[in-house]
């Protein structure tokens, strides 16, 4: 119970270690590093890899980017494997979308509701 | 001076960042807010019925949910300053992204501020998870016909 | 490039008015208004920053007892896309407009385009400065406000100020205008957009030694020479470029930046500050009273701007700049 934490925090915290890499080393702009990050995830979930992370790791695996990638990719080859080549199209959205309309519905309701300040602190 | 010469001195006094600093702020705090969705998993788990494998899902938007807050009370920017990519690669990074572009566009209207600004910042993140998820799909498909490996 | 003022036209007044961070300036007590809201209790922030041109243009008449009738031209410009602000104060100032664009060296380039309006005899009275409202230039050039990016330490903060000052035919007891520098755009490799105080360092260099030589001047005939906005960085290049050149660097403590000392040491700020609005407050604030006081009697304002866009950064261009000076005296 308590060790679940303490893997999420440390593979959470692994993920965004390289997010920084790619940003100060690579010299990667945010919008670049989400990008590859995303990437990652999809090839790591090809290659059969993200799922024992998200067992191991629970929300250290599911929190970062990367999970989006690995479960869009996941969709994709559910479908795939049951309704063949048009499920790699069709069944990319199907397992989840929860962090896109989650983030559509809330962006719209902050617009609503706040407005840009320049504050530093 | 000669342009060679000049980004030699440029070099020399623009200081380089923190690094180890920098990873380090970012590992503590990406693993916070890790740790925090666990924490949400285990809610949805305990509360709602949902198992390990469903609880991805609740526990995903309820940290989006947590990103429009701090986003709209203009914490999450601080919180970016101080963590850079421990803020940024957590879904609620991806979240700041989508819904500070919509607060910024309100004053263009709801259909061509907020519609079509929306995804100005996070559009890419979606571009390339869609495409990659599409390729990679379509190279396991291709590999399982041809029996190289199995679903 | 120089160009010499036979009529020598008189900076009469200035009139600065800022936002709520620049209460932390350490030049705050010199501006006319320091407001709370940031959007001037307007709507958008673009409005805002348009009613801080107005204010800023008004408390310039003001100190001369003039109304908007009596001025000529209004030479001014800023940062947002087609500098809606200062061309929507134009249409509610309704003086005679023309918007010029060199970036945060419009400080500088206004006031030039002033004093030859000024020589030819065109005009009595003229309003020349530059703007900048951090919410609507960082949307422009950079993210939404509210996004949680890093800024490098090599950053700088725009600055939410706008600076216009009042220009005359030539009177003894005000500062006066003897000599400008119409500066080339420099282009020395520089891409970073967070790293601006490199890109305008050479600009200011280029500007200040053609200003100098053609004047037949050292720098220690200055009281001050105040660059606009390199940031500490991009001063402490300025001087590095002159250290190079043979200069000793006892003779480089006349040689300051506004950006480099607006917000003090505020790690807050990283680089310290930026936006045309930046020059502009501290140049017809501060250094209009401190001459007016006697305090310096020839001083050259040098207004560095980058000429970049977003577009032209995610094209892969690099990043050319410019800089213009306006050498001042005080009997």
């Amino acid at each position: 119970m308590v060790m679940t934490f303490v893997f999420a925090f440390i593979i959470g915290g692994i993920i965004c270690v390289i997010g920084q890499l790619l940003m100060d080393v690579g010299n990667l702009t945010p919008a670049h590093t989400l990008s590859t990050l995303v990437v990652l995830g999809a090839i790591l979930d090809g290659m059969g890899l993200y799922e024992p992370l998200i067992d191991f790791a629970g929300a250290g695996a599911t929190v970062p980017i990367t999970s989006f990638g690995n479960s869009l990719t996941h969709g994709a080859m559910a479908e795939a494997e049951k309704h063949g080549l048009v499920g790699v199209l069709t069944g990319m959205f199907e397992v989840t979308s929860s962090g896109i309309s989650a983030a559509i519905v809330f962006g719209f309701i902050g617009a609503l509701i706040f407005k840009p300040k320049g504050n530093i602190d | 001076m000669e342009k060679e010469q000049y980004q030699q001195l440029e070099q020399n006094v623009t200081p380089k960042p923190p690094y180890l600093k920098n990873v380090a702020k970012a590992f503590f705090v990406g693993g916070f807010i890790c740790a925090i969705g666990q924490a949400v998993s285990l809610f949805y788990m305990i509360f709602f019925n949902f198992t390990e494998a469903t609880a991805g899902n609740p526990t995903v938007a309820t940290m989006v949910f947590f990103a429009m807050i701090l986003t709209g009370l203009g914490l999450y920017k601080r919180i970016g300053q101080f963590a850079g990519a421990g803020s940024a690669v957590p879904v609620t990074g991806f979240g700041n992204a989508v819904i500070s572009a919509a607060i910024e566009h309100r004053s263009e209207g709801v259909v061509l501020g907020v519609g079509g600004n929306l995804f100005k910042l996070a559009g890419s993140v979606v571009l390339f998870g869609v495409v990659s998820a599409f390729f990679v799909a379509l190279i396991k498909y291709i590999l399982v016909t041809i029996g190289v490996v199995s679903w | 490039m120089v160009i010499v003022f036979q009529s020598k036209p008189s900076l009469l007044a200035g009139g600065v008015v800022a936002g709520p961070l620049e209460n932390r300036s350490v030049f705050s007590q010199y501006f006319d208004a320091v407001y709370d809201d940031e959007r001037w209790q307007m709507k958008t922030n673009e409005q805002g920053h348009r009613k801080m041109i107005e204010e800023a243009c008004e408390f310039a008449m003001k100190k001369m007892n003039i109304q908007n009738g009596d001025v000529e031209y209004l030479m001014g410009g800023d940062l947002v896309n087609q500098m809606t602000p200062t061309n929507f104060a134009a249409r509610d100032l309704a003086i005679p407009f023309i918007g010029l664009f060199s970036a945060c060296a419009t400080s500088v380039s206004s006031v030039i385009i002033a004093c030859l309006l000024t020589e030819l005899g065109a005009a009595n009275f003229s309003l020349a400065g530059a703007s900048s409202q951090h919410n609507s230039i960082e949307r422009q050039f950079r993210y939404p406000i509210n996004y949680g990016a890093q800024k490098p330490q090599t950053a700088q903060w725009t600055v939410t100020a706008a600076g216009y000052a009042l220009i005359g035919k030539h009177r003894e007891e005000y500062p006066s205008i003897e000599a400008a520098t119409i500066g080339k755009s420099i282009d020395y490799g520089m891409d970073d957009p967070f790293h601006m105080g490199a890109a305008m360092a050479p600009a200011a260099f280029q500007t200040i030694q053609a200003h100098l030589e053609q004047r037949n001047q050292k720098i220690y005939h200055y009281d001050l020479i105040l660059t606009g906005d390199l940031g500490q960085l991009g001063l402490k290049l300025l001087k590095g470029m002159f250290v190079e050149n043979g200069v000793k660097n006892e003779e480089l403590t006349f040689l300051r930046d506004a950006g480099a000392e607006f917000y003090g040491q505020d790690e807050a700020f990283q680089s310290g500050a930026s936006g045309a609005g930046c020059s502009a407050a501290v140049f017809f604030s501060y250094v209009l009273q401190q001459m007016r006081a006697g305090s310096y009697k020839r001083v050259l304002l040098v207004a560095t701007g980058a000429l970049l866009s977003p577009l032209s950064y995610q094209q892969g261009e690099t990043i050319p700049c410019t800089a213009h000076a306006i050498e001042i005296t005080m009997k």
